[in-house]
């Protein structure tokens, strides 16, 4: 033990199970839990969706929760739950020292503007001029705030008071993992004490849909579990609404204030495999050399997607390690782009505290684990790039 | 034999390549005559039609051969024609850079040229059903390519032969800045010799410039657009949008010299503070700002007194001039009235994502030259600004120091300090 390891302080968690780390871990230490889909809202697409939150709970003025759509309101409320669970919420020293890193897309647009501005364009030629003409008259002004990637973290600050140091990474599953390898860089090195890392992914709005429809990633027609969609309908994602906030903190400084911590930060690992040139089994495997994985039996809480390649190279790298007993947890929340990487690390350091594993969440592929998870590995292979992996580890 | 290391024992940070491009010019050569005689790149937006517009100038960066392709493919060009004068100029391998890449970008969007062609590839349903069906029908990954966030980036990686996986983040208008802050850290931490921090962004879609009209952020000096920009003038209305990229190839001073790089200038401090105000207004008394700037001074290890120059954000909108004068004037007191301070924006317009990396090449430049870019259509000064703005001639200076502000949208503050020399 060191007092600069990187410890995990504080979760933050929302999917369509539930929110927060006791309502995840009870449902999901359930044997063959049901998830929770919504296959009619965006046919042929399933997702699973948000569940019921009050957002009072966490963002209390109501001008600040008009001032942002769905995604920032979930960002805000998740990254509220981290703060809380940490014991820094509403403790004014902690938190404007403390830094964030927010690994973001982008905020919702408005679909009836859109679509209004699309029909008129099939019957005018001077689209760009129609463009004009609606997009004065139309958009709302405040929504481009509620649009634009850095203002879930600007939201973050101005409703918690979170303001040491504001990062806003873009860019997927990879932007997570950064985020996060970012994040414990910092810590490790002296440069901060307590961190705020994670993010937020709102499904249930067609846009966020396109940008995986656009390179056909989307999984139709009845719904499987994340390793079983192979040769099925569609390029096998399934996502869903949900986030992850964790608050990482330096050893000592948990261990001054008297916190709870959950489980330590291990190394924290990142690649970009160039797989066009088939780069991505091979890189897979370099990352779980590089993670130097304990001996013995070993829980991985995977974040795959169901994306059809990329899925199919992380089940086999990790079937080839008969050690590893895999839990892919897309199947019960659906896939959360950026905030993949931080779910899983989450997940993951529930386990470790929990001083137990998950039970299969896909019978016909994952086996059991007996034993207690001491070391866990969380994965993230993006759907489309940029892979990471990190070692969690029991405090 | 110098020392390689700063005051609190980091490796000091050398820029040993810098590549820019914005409204008036590509590279290094055209920007800095352009720049030094005073001449504005703001000019009438021929990108689009305008009407029905209030706005109808910008800074767009029209003459690159992806100018009227979309934000994501001019972004990524000029990102790679800064990052490619940067890599030339530091000698090294343009394939093979190893080390890893920050890149500020803007969000990206499926474009609007896309949708209408997409959406009018087909006539079955409608709106947003329409174009997902027509999205999975898509046989290439073009489109898809342009709606990824980290797909510019990944591109940029494949070009240079950067390491590891790149960051591409937003910090909105301070997102250069916080690039080359990232940069920065990551070789004071050890990861790395070397690092390239890229601000870029080609994002000056008519829907960009409504989003922006719609917060009243914008200037409606239409007539004359050259005179549009003028920070810290009594009349000055807002910003204009503008488009650009700035490069820096950032490596330990000791990596620097070991090979015989010239060293351009040093990095030695970044300092940033969030404000918990309001979506696009600052806190009233400017603390996040003033604590940007310390922070940026204490990293450096400077004191007020060790900033020679101060390349401002200076946006020409009501309120940041203000802001950044109460700011600026908190930290260096009774001085800044004779401390020079100028904004580059009024000649090029607010880069946004890139401005912070453009400025930073422009500062630099300031240093190695010793000449300070002037801040033009200073005509009619706002007399509640005191400063000296280098009202619109520039000015020949022996400049050692120079504190570089960006402060962005949402909150986000972050200040770099350069130098000529390494202590």
């Amino acid at each position: 033990m060191n007092p600069h390891d990187v410890v995990i302080s504080g979760i933050g968690l929302v999917s369509s199970l539930g929110e927060g780390p006791d309502a995840h871990w009870q449902k999901l230490v359930q044997p063959r839990l049901e998830p929770v889909l919504d296959a009619s809202r965006f046919s042929p697409y399933t997702v699973h969706p948000l569940p019921e939150i009050d957002w009072n709970l966490q963002i209390a003025k109501r001008g600040d929760q008009r001032q942002m759509e769905t995604w920032q309101r979930l960002g805000t409320y998740v990254a509220g739950l981290a703060l809380d669970d940490a014991g820094i919420k509403g403790n004014d020293e902690l938190c404007a020292t403390m830094d964030m890193v927010v690994a973001a897309g982008g905020g919702e647009r408005d679909e009836a503007v859109d679509a209004a501005i699309l029909a008129a364009s099939e019957s005018r030629n001077d689209r760009d001029v129609l463009l004009n003409e609606k997009l004065t008259t139309e958009l709302r002004p405040t929504l481009f705030l509620a649009q634009l990637s850095n203002l879930l973290a600007g939201n973050i600050s101005i409703v918690h008071k979170v303001t040491g140091s504001s990062r806003t990474f873009m860019g997927e599953e990879g932007a997570g993992v950064a985020a996060v390898e970012t994040a414990a860089a910092r810590i490790r090195s002296g440069q901060s004490t307590h961190i705020l890392v994670g993010g937020a992914f709102q499904t249930e709005h067609s846009d966020m849909l396109l940008g995986y429809e656009l390179a056909g990633y989307l999984h139709r027609g009845p719904w499987r579990p994340v390793w079983q969609r192979q040769g099925a309908e569609g390029g096998g994602v399934v996502t869903g609404s949900g986030g992850a906030f964790l608050v990482l903190e330096q050893r000592e400084h948990a261990e001054s204030r008297g916190r709870k911590i959950y489980a330590e930060l291990g190394p924290v690992l990142s690649r970009r495999a160039r797989r066009r040139r088939g780069e991505l089994d091979g890189e897979i495997a370099m990352l779980l050399k590089q993670a130097a994985l304990p001996d013995g039996e070993l829980l991985a809480i995977s974040g795959a997607s169901g994306a059809h390649a990329a899925t199919a190279a992380e089940k086999s790298a990790l079937e080839a390690n008969p050690a590893i007993a895999a839990r892919g947890f897309s199947t019960l929340t659906g896939h959360m782009k950026e905030a993949q990487f931080p779910f899983a690390v989450a997940l993951a350091a529930l386990a470790v505290d929990r001083k137990a594993a998950y039970p299969v969440f896909d019978a016909t592929v994952e086996k059991p684990f007996a034993g207690v998870p001491k070391t866990v590995l969380a994965t993230a292979i993006g759907y489309h790039q940029f892979e990471g992996m990190a070692l969690i580890k029991a405090a | 034999m110098a020392n390689l290391n700063d005051h609190m024992g980091r490796p000091i940070v050398a820029v040993t390549g810098i590549g820019v491009v914005t409204s008036l010019g590509v590279g290094k050569a055209d920007n800095w005559a352009a720049l030094t005689s005073g001449k504005s790149g703001i000019h009438p937006i021929t990108r689009f039609p305008v009407d029905h517009l209030n706005t109808r100038i910008s800074g767009m960066v029209d003459f690159l051969p992806s100018s009227s392709k979309g934000a994501s493919l001019l972004t990524y060009e000029l990102a790679e024609t800064a990052a490619q004068e940067a890599m030339s100029e530091a000698g090294l391998d343009a394939g093979d850079f190893g080390g890893p890449l920050f890149l500020a970008s803007p969000p990206v969007e499926l474009d609007w040229s896309e949708r209408f062609s997409l959406y009018n590839s087909d006539t079955h349903d409608t709106g947003a059903e329409r174009l997902l069906r027509v999205a999975r029908g898509l046989r290439e990954l073009d489109i898809f390519e342009t709606t990824q966030f980290g797909s510019i980036a990944d591109r940029l990686a494949d070009r240079f032969g950067t390491r590891g996986l790149p960051i591409t983040l937003s910090t909105a208008c301070a997102s250069g800045a916080t690039a080359i802050q990232l940069g920065v850290e990551a070789i004071r931490r050890g990861e790395c010799d070397r690092a390239l921090s890229i601000g870029a962004d080609g994002s000056a879609t008519a829907e960009a410039l409504i989003r922006f009209s719609l917060l009243s952020a914008l200037s409606t000096h239409n007539d004359i657009p050259e005179k549009a920009s003028k920070p810290f003038s009594k009349d000055r209305d807002g910003f204009v949008l503008a488009e650009g990229s700035g490069a820096l190839v950032l490596e330990s001073l000791e990596a620097a010299l070991a090979r015989g790089a010239t060293i351009l200038g040093i990095l030695r401090g970044c300092g940033e503070k969030a404000d918990d105000f309001h979506r696009t207004r600052s806190k009233p008394d400017g603390s996040p700002a003033i604590a940007a700037v310390r922070a940026a001074l204490a990293d450096a290890g400077l004191s007020e007194d060790g900033i020679d120059y101060v390349n401002a954000h200076g946006t020409s909108t009501p309120e940041n001039d203000k802001m950044e004068h109460l700011s600026l004037s908190t930290v260096f007191g009774e001085r800044i009235s004779s401390m020079p301070v100028s904004s580059n924006k009024s000649m090029i317009g607010h880069t946004l994502s890139a401005a912070g990396a453009v400025e930073a090449a422009f500062s630099l430049m300031t240093m190695r030259e010793s000449v300070i870019p002037p801040t033009i259509n200073y005509d009619n000064p706002d007399p509640a600004i005191i400063l000296d703005v280098v009202p619109n001639t520039k000015r020949n200076a022996e400049v050692d120091t120079v504190l570089s502000n960006s402060f962005g949208f949402g909150g986000q503050n972050t200040c770099l300090v350069m130098a000529r020399e390494p202590v």
